[in-house]
């Protein structure tokens, strides 16, 4: 907002009346603001750091990490942000950056921090690329997510909210070439969720982990906490010198980045085991289990809770 | 059936005349939503509070709105037995999520189980005594919104594992004294909102409907349940063991699937 409204000032001494109805009149509507922010993190590799915070009205599910990659032939967006408006301003961000067109717009997984900026690039007509299971968990929660945005944001925030379905789909593996740039897509079994995805810069060796790595904020178990520490460890094998979470920092250094992720995951996973070793019942794990974690992360009493609890109803199946 | 509001509208201004404290006419969303389904489930009976005989815990919000603990107490006495509690989510698509018809109404019974939980919603157990009444007692439960939506986190497991049951006894048991034991078993409890993105089509709804807990041949807990109930349904109930006994289960689904097993118990000689 501050960019832009720096350049309406400095234009204004000179606008005439109708330039100014028009001016008012774009500003009523839910129009893009300025670019979003981006850091280069490696060459041609461009990074959106979101807040640690809940989706609201301010910030317009601006709570995750955004970006895009750029090869000599075409761009390829990584997560397009919380909100149709967020989108647009990472669209914005490209258009300051290359004139290559948008060919693939990647979604690392379902959740709608990091999809609902999908519509903004329907113009670029590109590929939408997921896991192949991607559209089954998000056509069934979509109804969720629309109602949850519209009472953290506004209905005029949430109109342009659509389900885009992927055209492209990671059965496995997949390489996206974006000209003299090849990306190596992953598509992992149930972790974060139950289909996340990675994408591999082979040039920077840059790795970007959605929500398979959580930094500095609490992170949220929606697959299986097992899985998770189990795709961990596949990850760390990856030949990258470099992270991009999907939360956190815009980027860190791989695969030291995962520490403390890993022992929240586990100070779960044997603080629930114990529990259910006494016969304990799921309020009492959710009472003590990982409370020694709560000052390491940022929104901890929102997540905590829920992970415990998914993670209970997860391990008593071992 | 007639619908509720059109009662209530019809018989508004009547029942201001003649009756006072018509709760219809400044009811909250909550208690007007309740007269709906008194309407649908207990043909408009009367329900009154239910008081001691009936107790209800929940969490105030639902940590995940996919498994959401609640705890029934019941606890007859002065000669009243509860014979069955329904268990409501008043605000989901399909609110009845269980009913427990207990055998021997007449001994207190502690039941715990899991729920999804679709929206801020009042959960509500309503008891039967043995002579006939209607007791109700709610709480209200906040769900939490945003990526914990009630739909399966592991699609493909919870297909795999169906029907699998687990049964989870204490440390130490000893013959005659009352043990409390968890039954789980493996079903996706499909709602009918789940999407199956390789035929195009929503999975039809597909859930345990019915468990049937005997203890050596003797009937202790009946189930009856439906889509609100969690994905793998989990139950805790008590039991008073023998030295020597066995437990079967018999569970059937909506698509008449049967699945039954059995447990030895074995317990310590309680002299």
């Amino acid at each position: 907002m501050a960019a832009a409204a720096t350049f309406l000032g400095s234009s204004a001494r000179k606008a005439p009346a109708g330039v100014w109805l028009l001016v008012c009149l774009l500003w009523a509507t839910p129009a893009p603001a300025d670019p979003l922010p981006v850091f280069e993190v490696a060459p041609g590799v461009f990074v959106h750091a979101g807040r640690h915070e809940e989706t609201d009205a301010a910030n317009a599910g601006d709570i995750a990490n955004c970006g895009f990659i750029v090869g000599d032939d075409a761009v390829a967006v990584i997560d397009s942000g919380g909100s149709p408006v967020v989108g647009h301003r990472l669209r914005d961000a490209i258009r300051a950056h290359t004139d290559r067109p948008v060919r693939y717009v990647v979604n690392t997984h379902m959740h709608p921090d990091h999809v609902l900026g999908n519509t903004a690039f329907l113009p670029d007509r590109p590929e939408f690329v997921a896991h192949g299971n991607f559209q089954a968990a998000l056509t069934a929660r979509m109804d969720h997510y629309r109602q949850a945005f519209e009472a953290e944001t506004s209905p005029a925030a949430a109109a342009e909210v659509r389900l885009i379905p992927p055209t492209l789909v990671v059965a496995e593996r997949l390489e996206l070439d974006l000209g003299g740039r090849v990306l190596d897509l992953v598509a992992w079994p149930v972790g974060h969720t139950d289909n996340d995805l990675t994408v591999l810069d082979r040039r920077t060796a840059t790795l970007w982990a959605g929500d398979l790595l959580f930094m500095e904020r609490a992170p949220a178990i929606d697959g299986s906490v097992l899985g998770w520490l189990r795709v961990l460890d596949a990850l760390a094998a990856e030949p990258a010198a470099r992270v991009v979470p999907g939360h956190g920092p815009p980027s860190a250094p791989w695969p030291d980045a995962a520490g403390d992720l890993r022992r929240y995951l586990s100070r779960i996973v044997e603080g629930v085991r114990n529990v259910q070793a006494a016969h304990g019942t799921i309020q009492q794990a959710v009472e003590t289990v990982a409370a020694e974690e709560a000052p390491r992360w940022r929104l901890f009493e929102s997540y905590n809770p829920r992970n415990v609890t998914a993670a209970f109803a997860e391990l008593e199946w071992e | 059936m007639t619908t509720p509001h059109r009662t209530i509208f019809t018989l508004s201004g009547v029942a201001w005349l003649c009756l006072g404290s018509a709760s219809a006419l400044a009811a909250s969303p909550q208690e007007e939503r309740w007269d709906m389904l008194r309407d649908m489930y207990f043909s408009g009976r009367a329900v009154e509070d239910a008081g001691p005989l009936l107790s209800l815990e929940a969490p105030k919000r639902a940590n995940d709105a996919a498994v959401v603990p609640i705890r029934i107490v019941t606890a007859p006495g002065n000669g009243v037995e509860v014979t069955a509690v329904h268990l409501i989510v008043d605000e989901n698509p399909v609110p009845m999520a269980a009913t427990f018809r207990f055998p021997h109404g007449d001994s207190p019974q502690a039941i715990d189980t899991r729920l999804r939980v679709n929206a801020y919603t009042n959960i509500t157990a309503v008891a039967e005594t043995g002579d006939g009444r209607l007791l109700r007692t709610t709480q209200f439960v906040k769900a939490s919104g945003g990526c914990s939506a009630p739909a399966l986190k592991n699609a493909q497991l919870a297909v795999a594992r169906m029907g699998k049951m687990k049964l989870n006894l204490p440390d130490s048991i000893v013959a005659g004294k009352p043990l409390t034991a968890q039954l789980l078993i493996s079903h996706p409890n499909y709602t009918g909102m789940q999407y199956d993105q390789l035929n195009y089509y929503f999975i039809p709804a597909h859930y345990v409907k019915t468990v049937s807990i005997r203890y050596n041949g003797t009937p202790v807990l009946d189930m009856q349940s439906d889509i609100s109930l969690s994905e793998d349904p989990s139950i805790h109930f008590s039991l008073v063991p023998e030295e020597q006994g066995t437990l079967d289960v018999t569970a059937e689904d909506s698509n008449g699937r049967v699945f039954q097993e059995s447990w030895p118990i074995r317990a310590n000689s309680g002299s």
